[in-house]
């Protein structure tokens, strides 16, 4: 598995791609510090990177990587290694590759001129969204036979995690506005992954405003590290999630 | 003619007396009664009462007397009623360490409770455990400073306000620390009196509670972390400057909470992370200058029976909601102020922004009727809805508008 | 060597084997033929294990190959176009995949040395002709001295030279006795490097024997005829049955 990992993170490293992504992310951080004059304003700005364009990205290069390595995935597969072994190792390649563009890209800048603890969330959320939409990205791509349907799936997963969900949700708040509705608000946020990591940074963000919640359950949910327990878990599952199904339809497909 | 020199120079004995008693001084060491001292003593006497504990309460003082506390004597009222009751004039307690009134509502125990006192002074004394901490009826001129005073009960109605102040004047509240208690400083019926550099945190109910307590000022205070901030009422002519307001966190705490104030000033004060960093409703004609509001869930609430009031030349920073309101009609000025989130440009360079800004948003207006709203705050769906809504107004009141928005913040350090 | 017992399997409503049953004895050179969607190429990917039979079961040296990723180290696979992750350097590659077996320590050089893949082994896999990945690819199948090979199309895409190379490492491998499997459109191709027919058509076996019997049955002198007229047997059995079967 590691020998596996290692070839491929090694290939994937080095590509055009890695690259561009890096100096991309890096660019956008710089001109961000450049232009707000306070930390808070700068993980505001990177926060609508993250949110957006981290896990669009994530999807649709995770598409494209699998459906382009796909014969040498092929050939792997005749060779005397497990299943699953040459499908983590593509999977870790390709998150390893976009956390570290991450990490790279926003945390030389942050270095550069100082974070703190909501841009330090940030990273966090960041890497666990590139992790939830690879997964999201080789379950298309393990489920279909075509690179085109399988982005489109991905977008589409993408568009509805972070657009239409939220309709949905605002719409279900509108309609039945007259009704207490802080722990049905909180748990459909739960079932999104790109929710809870908004949520994660609206604790460190507007947390005053999140106080303003009637009840010991939310004061405690969001005052204490009650809520980033639960928030991380449920993002941890996210994260997982996917994964877990692609990998158990890879070792069921046929090649 | 006889009787009548008798009678002078009894009295001109009686006045010798008088003004060697002011220079006596009585030590005291425990075990001994205070209230006997007391009552053994003349009126300019210092009671001087040595360190230890004094299991003692209910002691009652009606002449002027000095109490001080030499390495803070314990005063232990035992949990029953109050501790020192004192109806007097230039009067001072200072050094004492006062513990353990009594528990009830009823007569509200109080460490030290003050009846038609005149000109009194409490400084530098130590308040532990006490139901009401210092409580004053009817007077005035009385100075409260440097004093701390911590309860530590777990819930609202077990314990009674840090200072109580109900019918006074003239008055000097400074340099206190109060916690623990329901309100922190507490005032109804008081006029003419200042608070100065007090620091009040972690109460139950309120910082800083008055009503009905016309022409007083408060200065560089410090509000911080109670249940649900500070409430003023039914008051007018009231200068609060240089304040900081902190971390009232809660479904109805706020920074200040401004209820039928008028014609009073609010400068140079600071209001940090507080759920709501002021809320009025029928207030009108207030003066906000120089204040600055940061990392608020809303930095104003201003309700739509609050007209003519002026806000000018604050700086909003990191508020989650700038403003929100219940109403569209406007009748308050906004003018010259900094807000962060405005993102008009200022070709003319004269430092004001060339477009008006919008303090109130969309969003805030659904969050204002759907609180559970709050939680799809900063979603792209959100996002888009807002640069909707700034584009092409329907919702957001299109009078409330900042015309001259600064482009650069105030230094207001 | 090789044993396919009854074997089904579908892709969706298309039945691409049906009860297919084969053997591959070592010491032979398969010719896998038939025309396109047949099954031969389900076939091959099955013994690989790249494709899950829906029923039935493959031995590999006397064991099902069913949940067993281990019998592949006995197979040399040389894929019809071989795809490598395109930054990896041709040396990587073969590191890699020397590390997916580390039991073997020996290495069967013979066509590294031959096309010379040794002097070019820093260059990107995406930088190389479609020649010269063949190469790379026909280089791997060889590299640990396999009991079984398996080549899809192995001399499409090669210049003249390379061929002459490739084919005569196949006869020397035959001649050593190891079991081969070729697939081909190239007729002359498997004449030369077989000597066993196997002629599939839609999922069934139609043809299975040596090419002398090939040539014998189908009276003809040389192998491309007689394949030609197996194709036209087969298509005219086809015609046959349907008739049959509207009937």
């Amino acid at each position: 598995m590691l020998k596996l990992l290692k070839y491929a993170l090694y290939d994937i490293l080095k590509s055009r791609f890695a690259l561009i992504y890096t100096v991309f992310l890096a660019l956008v951080a710089i001109s961000i510090y450049q232009v707000s004059d306070d930390l808070s304003k700068v993980s505001l700005s990177l926060m609508n990177i993250m949110i957006m364009i981290v896990p669009l990205i994530s999807a649709v290069f995770a598409t494209t990587h699998f459906y382009n390595n796909l014969e040498f995935i092929e050939l792997m597969l005749a060779q005397p290694v497990k299943r699953s072994q040459v499908f983590l190792s593509q999977l870790f390649a390709v998150i390893i590759m976009l956390s570290l563009s991450i990490l790279i890209g926003f945390g030389l800048p942050m270095m550069l001129w100082g974070a703190d603890s909501s841009l330090i969330t940030l990273l966090a959320v960041g890497i666990i969204l590139s992790a939830v939409f690879t997964g999201f990205a080789f379950l298309a791509s393990v489920m279909t036979r075509d690179k085109a349907k399988a982005i489109g799936i991905s977008l589409g997963l993408w568009i509805y995690f972070s657009l239409v969900y939220d309709g949905f949700v605002l719409y279900f708040i509108y309609s039945f506005a007259d009704y207490p509705l802080e722990k049905a608000t909180l748990a459909l946020v739960m079932l999104n992954p790109v929710d809870l990591g908004r949520i994660l940074m609206l604790m460190q963000l507007d947390i005053s405003a999140l106080m303003g919640y009637t009840g010991a359950f939310f004061q405690k949910f969001f005052s204490s590290s009650m809520g980033l327990l639960i928030a991380g878990g449920t993002l941890m599952v996210w994260m997982l999630f996917p994964n877990f199904f692609a990998l158990r339809v890879f070792r069921k497909r046929d090649f | 003619m006889g009787p009548y020199i008798r009678i002078f120079c009894f009295s001109l004995i009686g006045l010798l007396a008088a003004v060697e008693g002011h220079s006596a001084v009585i030590r005291l060491v425990p075990g001994q009664s205070i209230q006997s001292a007391v009552d053994k003593a003349s009126p300019g006497d210092t009671l001087q009462i040595t360190a230890g504990v004094y299991k003692q309460s209910g002691i009652v003082i009606r002449k002027s007397l000095t109490l001080i506390g030499e390495g803070y004597p314990v005063l232990d009222g035992n949990m029953e009623g109050n501790v020192l009751i004192i109806a007097a004039e230039n009067l001072t307690i200072q050094g004492l360490k006062i513990i353990n009134t009594g528990k009830s509502n009823m007569d509200d125990s109080a460490a030290i409770k003050f009846f038609d006192s005149k000109n009194c002074v409490i400084k530098d004394n130590i308040l532990e455990n006490t139901f009401f901490g210092l409580h004053f009826s009817n007077s005035s001129g009385m100075t409260i400073t440097g004093n701390q005073i911590h309860a530590n009960a777990i819930r609202e109605f077990e314990v009674g306000n840090g200072i109580h102040l109900w019918k006074c004047k003239n008055s000097l509240i400074s340099k206190n620390k109060v916690s623990g208690h329901r309100d922190g400083i507490y005032l109804e019926f008081v006029t003419k009196t200042k608070a100065e550099e007090n620091y009040v945190e972690k109460n139950m109910r309120y910082g800083l509670h008055f009503m009905f307590s016309h022409d007083n000022s408060y200065i560089r205070n410090t509000f911080k972390n109670n249940g649900a901030g500070v409430a003023v009422m039914y008051t007018k002519n009231v200068l609060m400057k240089e304040n900081r307001f902190e971390e009232n966190w809660g479904s109805s705490a706020y920074g200040i909470l401004l209820k039928d104030i008028s014609d009073s000033e609010v400068i140079g004060n600071v209001f940090l992370k507080n759920t709501v960093g002021i809320y009025m409703e029928g207030s009108s004609r207030i003066q906000f200058t120089g204040n600055t509001f940061r990392e608020n869930g809303w930095a104003l609430k201003l309700m739509a029976s609050c007209d003519q009031n002026t806000f000018r030349a604050n700086n909003f920073t990191q508020n989650t909601f700038d403003m929100s309101s219940n109403g569209s009609v406007v009748l308050n000025t906004i003018t010259e102020n900094y807000w962060d989130k405005y993102e008009g440009y200022d070709l003319d360079k004269d430092m004001i922004g060339d477009v008006p800004y919008r303090p109130i948003n969309l969003y805030s207006v659904i969050v204002e009727k759907i609180p559970a709203a709050v939680m799809l705050w900063r979603s792209f769906m959100v996002t888009l809805l807002d640069r909707m809504e700034k584009i092409l107004p329907t919702m957001t009141p299109d009078q409330m508008i900042d015309q001259s928005p600064k482009m650069r913040p105030y230094d207001y350090g | 060597m090789i044993t396919v017992n009854s074997i089904f399997k579908k892709f969706g409503k298309l039945e691409v084997l049906k009860d297919f049953t084969l053997n591959f004895e070592r010491g032979n050179s398969y010719a896998i033929m038939g025309p396109n969607g047949s099954g031969k190429t389900t076939l091959i990917k099955s013994i690989l294990g790249m494709v899950l039979p829906d029923k039935g079961e493959i031995l590999v040296k006397g064991l099902s190959i069913k949940g067993s990723n281990d019998y592949r180290k006995y197979l040399g696979y040389m894929p019809q176009i071989g795809r490598y992750p395109q930054n990896m350097k041709i040396g990587q590659l073969f590191s890699m995949m020397k590390d997916m077996r580390p039991e073997i320590k020996t290495y069967d050089l013979d066509l590294v040395e031959a096309y010379e893949l040794d002097k070019i082994k820093d260059k990107s896999l995406g930088t190389l002709s479609g020649g010269t990945v063949q190469k790379v690819s026909a280089a791997l199948a060889f590299l640990f001295n396999p009991e079984i090979l398996i080549l899809d199309e192995p001399t499409a895409g090669l210049d003249p030279i390379a061929v002459e190379i490739l084919k005569s490492k196949i006869k020397n491998e035959r001649e050593a006795g190891k079991l081969i499997l070729v697939t081909s459109h190239i007729l002359s191709d498997l004449e030369e490097l077989t000597n066993h027919a196997i002629y599939i058509f839609e999922g069934e076996v139609f043809f299975n024997d040596s090419i002398e019997s090939l040539k014998e049955i189908t009276s003809e002198e040389k192998f491309s005829p007689a394949i030609a007229k197996l194709m036209q047997w087969s298509l005219k059995k086809k015609s046959t049955t349907k008739a049959m079967t509207y009937a």
